[in-house]
């Protein structure tokens, strides 16, 4: 046993750093920095470089336009990532719809999509919830029914992040409403938010922004060749989505970076006439994170290390449930830290104002309002993906028996 | 990164397991308590037939040159049955601290005493007033001649009343806190000058106050720079109660799960209950938190870099002090009424928990240095 980074892994880590250090634009980073949220502009632009080493679908084989990664090199590549301040993957592209594929579409499926995915040449997004099936999926209602070619789709869904932006749309539609299990009656659709039909609808989140929608089709005519697998066994590939997604929801790099911000902020602020960071109380509630991050740290090493060993076995490891909800919680409450250093400058929502030109009053600075803002956003981190209570009922189920 | 075992290392976890299986079925270890020193010497003599007293020490002093994650493997299973044995005490403290201070001599003539199970030994490092500050020795240590005379009084020295040997830490120079000036000295405990008063401490292992007036001790190695030595010992001390705490929390996860399936409340088993199997899955998770630091610690331990060791060890500490605390309180909690009582099992774990979180500096302690270090 050695929980030591090899020397080759090391020299990756340093490598990515170099070039993530090099090539990330000054002003994604700034921005990113503040704490504002990357932009689809963002996103694209930085992904687009990555892509060009073929390192943005950083989770798919080599055949399919990734570098062929292993669970550890993914891992380093998201933490140097993170912790860098650079945009995430689009992650309904990279850890979502291009593993399905792989795994499950035809090769004209893949060929099609693949490399617009790595590319972001498509903006995908993710058509599971429904008014009716959150944490419970399979009660999904929107229903497809096959005429000919062509699968005619009504229903709704809700909670689509970033649908308003999206070119296309990976949907869990009903098939068989009369299958002996709900779970046997679904099936797996590619469908193109151009089609006639597809009205979006945006949420504005406890944050302020406009991230989610609902989208209501309405006589969609969907392909059959834009099935992704059997008809009536879209549930299998919605399971191994699902996995994928729970893997890298940790977003440890992201915890890090965010107590190292924490730290960094309370040299400059001050409290009773000293620099927050001389505070006894701040100190400890630092000291406590950095404990909790490096226990995660070493748990994810062991789920990713397990997982290297049972690649074969096609079951996701039940520890990535754990994984998900101290990944979470950690994230929430090292962000809620960034937060509270922010004090009373994280009441103000002048984001607007900032950009405004003006003679009055200067205001500013950005970085509490914006860090508020991903506090109240990150609240959705232990919903989204299976809320963490439903995750604790899989780790009852599945690892102590229940 | 390699979070493998050897085969050797699972090998040495089976037999152990197969060893303590038989041997530390719960009503046995009553009997084992009740014995004069809390602990089995039948047992302790087959840790040394399997090679256990020498694991950690270099194959040239007598040692089977093991490394601190074998170390782990064994205070793991030692955990998960709460092996009363003087393992700590004896290998891993006493044994550390004759490996980082003592002459090639000593070490010649006490390691293979140690590995074939005829010596066994306490560590004499903690006094009243010192509470976990390490440097904190008023004990004193005056040469007369080529011989050294011991005065003071030592306190919860673990095992110290029934050890053959005492190693005591003593200050030849220097004031109360002074870092240096702290040397190490083996004590004969039939020696005129000392006095022990033996007790049970509230896990049922036993402890010793040490009084010691004009005792005569021999020097392990050269007085005046142990604090090192002593550092060093606590962490691997550290280490291993990690493991051990570790192991504890094995059992008490699946001894409450068990019980949640079978004790019927309201017609159906208390399990089926949502918020328990919530609690069992926090427990789960605490576990596993605290098995991740508990295995950067022995990896830590050897670790040549001073500060990051330190740091390390701090961090395990802390972590498993909180993992263990949250699963052995809901594990007694979760049991009900039966938690309660000290016939059951439970109840003894829920109580090594808590010795452990006090020994080598508790969770608020190392939290505190931790602190100290940001930024």
């Amino acid at each position: 046993m050695d929980l030591r980074f090899s020397a080759e892994e090391q020299a990756f880590r340093d490598e990515l750093r170099g070039f993530i250090h090099d090539n990330l634009p000054t002003d994604i980073r700034d921005r990113m920095r503040l704490g504002y949220g990357a932009e689809k502009e963002d996103t694209i632009r930085w992904q687009r470089i990555l892509n060009e080493r073929r390192w943005a679908a950083y989770m798919w084989p080599k055949a399919w336009g990734g570098p062929g990664w292993s669970p550890i090199q993914r891992m380093i590549f998201l933490e140097e990532n993170q912790l860098a301040n650079a945009p995430d993957m689009q992650v309904f592209n990279i850890t979502m719809i291009g593993p399905v594929l792989i795994q499950f579409g035809n090769d004209e499926q893949k060929k099609r999509f693949l490399p617009r995915a790595a590319n972001v040449d498509d903006w995908w997004c993710q058509g599971f919830s429904e008014p009716g099936a959150g944490s419970d999926l399979a009660a999904l209602k929107t229903a497809a029914k096959r005429v000919g070619d062509e699968y005619i789709v009504n229903g709704q869904k809700i909670w689509t992040s970033t649908a308003h932006m999206a070119d296309w749309c990976f949907c869990l539609v009903r098939t068989d409403p009369n299958a002996p299990k709900r779970q046997m009656g679904i099936t797996f659709l590619l469908i193109d938010m151009k089609t006639p039909g597809i009205t979006v609808r945006p949420i504005i989140s406890i944050d302020g922004t406009h991230h989610l929608n609902e989208v209501f089709f309405d006589d969609v005519k969907v392909p059959v060749a834009m099935r992704v697998g059997e008809e009536n066994k879209g549930w299998d590939v919605a399971k191994y989505l699902l996995g994928n997604e729970r893997t890298g929801i940790a977003r440890i790099g992201k915890s890090k970076e965010r107590v190292r911000t924490a730290i960094e902020k309370a040299q400059d602020v001050m409290q009773n006439g000293r620099p927050l960071i001389d505070d006894p109380t701040f100190r400890q509630r630092v000291a406590q994170f950095q404990v909790d991050i490096t226990a995660l740290d070493i748990t994810n090493l062991r789920v990713i290390s397990a997982h290297d060993k049972n690649k074969d076995s096609g079951k996701p490891d039940p520890l990535t449930s754990v994984l998900k909800i101290k990944g979470t919680e950690l994230l929430q409450s090292t962000t809620e830290m960034v937060m509270d250093v922010g004090g009373p400058l994280s009441m103000p929502d002048w984001a607007a104002e900032l950009q405004a030109l003006s003679n009055e009053p200067e205001l500013g600075p950005a970085w509490p309002a914006e860090t508020t803002r991903g506090y109240l956003m990150l609240r959705a981190a232990s919903i989204y993906g299976g809320t963490n209570e439903i995750m604790k009922n899989i780790v009852a189920k599945a690892v102590l028996g229940f | 990164m390699d979070f493998e075992f050897t085969e050797e290392q699972r090998l040495l976890r089976e037999s152990l397991d197969r060893l303590l299986g038989d041997s530390y079925e719960f009503a046995k270890r009553k009997a084992y308590l009740a014995e004069p020193d809390g602990f089995s010497r039948a047992i302790w003599a087959q840790y040394a037939e399997l090679g256990l007293l020498g694991l950690p020490f270099a194959e040239e002093h007598g040692g089977f040159g093991g490394s601190a994650v074998d170390v782990m493997i064994v205070m793991e299973a030692f955990g998960r049955v709460l092996a009363l044995e003087p393992y700590l005490a004896t290998v891993v403290l006493a044994g550390r601290a004759i490996e980082h201070a003592a002459s090639a001599t000593q070490k010649e003539t006490l390691i293979p005493q140690i590995a074939d199970g005829s010596l066994r030994l306490a560590v004499a490092h903690g006094e009243r007033q010192a509470r976990y500050d390490l440097s904190d020795v008023v004990t004193t240590a005056t040469k007369t001649g080529s011989s050294w005379r011991l005065d003071g009084a030592k306190s919860v020295v673990v095992h110290g009343g029934s050890a053959d040997k005492l190693i005591v830490s003593a200050r030849v120079a220097g004031d109360r806190h002074d870092p240096d000036g702290i040397g190490l000295f083996l004590v004969d405990p039939a020696a005129s000058g000392v006095a022990r008063r033996a007790y049970p401490m509230r896990d049922g292992t036993h402890a010793a106050d040490i009084a010691l007036s004009g005792v005569e001790a021999e020097a392990l190695g050269e007085p005046g720079a142990a604090l090192a030595v002593i550092e060093s010992v606590t962490e691997a001390a550290i280490a291993a109660t990690s493991a051990e705490a570790v192991g504890a929390m094995e059992t008490m996860l699946n001894m409450t799960v068990e019980y949640l399936k079978t004790r019927v409340q309201f017609g159906r088993p208390i399990g089926d209950n949502q918020a328990l199997q919530h609690r069992a899955t926090e427990m789960m998770i605490a576990m596993e938190q605290g098995r991740s630091l508990a295995m950067l610690a022995a990896v830590m331990v050897d670790d040549e870099d001073a500060a990051k060791r330190a740091h390390d060890l701090s961090t395990a500490k802390v972590g498993v002090g909180q993992s263990a605390r949250f699963v052995s309180q809901n594990a007694v909690q979760l049991h009900g009424g039966i938690g309660m009582t000290d016939e059951y099992a439970v109840g003894h774990y829920f109580r090594r928990c808590m010795v452990i979180e006090h020994s080598f500096g508790d969770t608020g302690y190392h939290l505190s240095k931790l602190a100290q270090q940001i930024g």
